[in-house]
């Protein structure tokens, strides 16, 4: 077990290096040049202050040598400074990064409890009405594009109705409570929730359709359980371990999901800060931020493999 | 096929299909009819009611939304078979290489494909599609023209959507690597060439077809999220996605421009995952 997560974590940490290489010879082939942006902000400035400027940042040395002071420095903990905020990337992240956290274990958690027990419902009537109708929700939801559905939650929700604002994280100039956050993140939870709806009542249903035709879902009815019991004291408990892995494995497209989603709610987290860093030219911004969005996939589908072996013992972690 | 014909809902995303088809060959004709072409600005009607000649209105720049509607259209499903396609043809290659070669070529080529599953695929497409043409060195005039902004966003999201082909194609051949007339084939020196397309590609058809035919719909649901962006299809030209871009400015005084492009990409979307779906059920029943 220590030797198959050693491993992984290695795995891993190699993937984030080839990801940082990758990512960092990219940033040099976006349009535009913060050197000269700025050079071309300021008309007074000469060549000589453009190639002194170019010094200073370093921008004059070859990709490699580049490449290598910013790894050194990253694996000392400095993150450089961010060109757009002005501060430090760690500084310029921890917001946006709390932010889009929260609408990611809000949506999760919503579109959990709706889709775990239309799941369950689905798979008991499996071929009837309701599973057809469940089935068919299901597949809606997986084709609804997550920003569209925003639009729309934005047009009936605040435009018609106005009982939901629209955008941003807080009334301007009002009270900036935490009710009024929550009040503020009540669209984009929903969007996002209802996009993932479809994939998580899928996976719910044939976990628990496999998991009801097991031999000993049988040896307990024959017992005389009733039916509550053994859906959920059963089959409910082994149909789970399936959809943990699952959904552990969907954190990447979840993290997708909420990228479109704040651009539609103008929502500042990290996929807004993704998006003007790369936009922006702010390269220190920009790798450590897809830096971590890869890192967290990479620790989704690592929790995927230690949960299954940890809720099933039969699996051998390794 | 008359398997697929039995499954109703298979049968309504065909239908659907066909119509979505339908509409975006007649994108020529209708726009000649209607006088207006999907392109053209005019600022004196902006954001007119439904009318003759605009039947579904005008949009912020006074554009006719129906003859940009079946424009986009036509770029969405384009898009989308097209980069199905490119990674069908790109999964296929390696998944059978990876199979036919085993070893360290097979191990080197599924850690490849184990890397590109784990990458978060949005922001990844965000940088790929920031990309300046002109630095990686092609020539400006052709990627200003259209077709090549087209070719750019296949290469682009193909480029990541190739690993589900890949992987199904690698693990049916490592299965038919066991079999009988493979190592015949093997024993008669048949060239690993001639084995990838006589031998091993007719028999892995199957999940290729299938994975292909769901990943449109994906495919179609990432262009339009970088058209919104901002980074896919770019303006004039019209796609679902970048249609949307602008309807976000007018939500509060014009909600109907973002309805109608949101609809055709859900039914799109909805139409070749119903016939994905259908094709799996009907080609492989075990694979439910």
């Amino acid at each position: 077990m220590a030797r198959h997560l050693a491993f992984r974590l290695l795995q891993g940490a190699l993937l984030l290096l080839i990801m940082s290489v990758l990512v960092y010879g990219l940033m040099g082939l976006m349009p535009g040049d913060p050197i000269e942006l700025m050079a071309a902000g300021s008309p007074s400035m000469t060549p000589e202050d453009v190639a002194r400027l170019k010094a200073v940042y370093g921008v004059d040395q070859p990709l490699l040598t580049r490449y290598g002071h910013w790894l050194a420095s990253a694996l000392s903990g400095d993150l450089g400074y961010s060109r757009l905020s002005a501060r430090p990337v760690a500084e310029t992240l921890a917001g946006p990064l709390g932010r889009s956290a929260g609408l990611m274990a809000g949506s999760l958690t919503l579109a959990l409890l709706l889709a775990l027990p239309a799941g369950v419902w689905a798979a008991l009537r499996q071929g009837r009405f309701a599973d057809h109708a469940l089935n068919l929700a299901a597949f809606a939801a997986i084709s609804l594009p997550v920003f569209w559905l925003g639009l729309l939650l934005i047009i009936l929700f605040a435009v018609t109705l106005s009982w939901f604002p629209a955008s941003g994280v807080e009334t301007v100039g009002g009270s900036s409570g935490l009710l009024d956050h929550l009040w503020h993140m009540v669209l984009p939870v929903s969007a996002l929730a209802l996009a993932s709806f479809g994939h998580y009542l899928r996976y719910m249903r044939s976990a628990m359709i496999a998991a009801l035709r097991e031999n000993w879902i049988r040896t307990a009815r024959a017992k005389g359980l009733s039916t509550f019991q053994v859906v959920l004291r059963h089959s409910l408990r082994n149909a789970l371990i399936p959809v943990t892995t699952v959904l552990a494995l969907d954190v990447g497209a979840l993290f997708s999901g909420v990228l479109v989603t704040e651009t539609v709610f103008a929502y500042p987290g990290m996929g807004k800060l993704i998006f003007d860093a790369v936009m922006g030219n702010d390269y220190n911004l920009a790798l450590a931020a897809l830096l971590l969005a890869t890192g967290l996939t990479l620790l989704g589908s690592l929790l995927a493999d230690i949960l299954q072996s940890l809720l099933d013992p039969r699996v051998k972690f390794g | 096929m008359s398997r697929l014909l039995r499954q109703p809902a298979a049968i309504l995303g065909i239908i659907l299909l066909l119509l979505l088809g339908l509409g975006a060959l007649l994108a020529g004709p209708v726009e000649g009819w209607l006088g207006a072409d999907s392109e053209s600005l005019d600022l004196m009607s902006m954001l007119l009611p439904p009318s003759l000649s605009h039947p579904l209105g005008t949009d912020e720049l006074g554009r006719d939304m129906l003859a940009r509607l079946l424009r986009g259209g036509q770029v969405s499903l384009l898009v989308g078979l097209l980069t199905a396609a490119a990674a069908a043809v790109l999964g296929t290659l390696v998944g059978l290489t990876a199979g036919l070669r085993g070893g360290w070529a097979d191990a080197l080529l599924m850690r490849l494909t184990d890397g590109v599953i784990a990458l978060p695929l949005l922001p990844l497409l965000i940088v790929l599609g920031a990309l300046d043409p002109a630095k990686l060195g092609l020539p400006p005039d052709w990627f200003r023209s259209e077709s090549a902004g087209l070719i750019r966003i296949v290469i682009i999201i193909a480029l990541v959507g190739w690993t589900t082909v890949a992987r199904l194609v690698r693990a049916a051949t490592r299965s038919l690597m066991q079999q009988d007339f493979i190592r015949a084939a093997q024993a008669l020196g048949v060239p690993p060439g001639r084995m990838m397309l006589r031998h091993l590609l007719p028999n892995v058809a199957t999940p290729i077809i299938v994975a292909t035919s769901l990943s449109v719909g994906n495919i179609i649901l990432l262009e339009s999220a970088l058209s919104f962006l901002g980074l896919g299809v770019q303006p004039p030209m019209a796609s679902w996605g970048n249609m949307l871009t602008g309807a976000l400015q007018q939500l509060f005084t014009a909600p109907m421009l973002a309805v109608w492009p949101g609809s055709l990409i859900f039914l799109t979307v909805l139409s070749f995952n119903l016939l994905g779906d259908g094709l799996q059920e009907a080609l492989d029943p075990r694979g439910q």
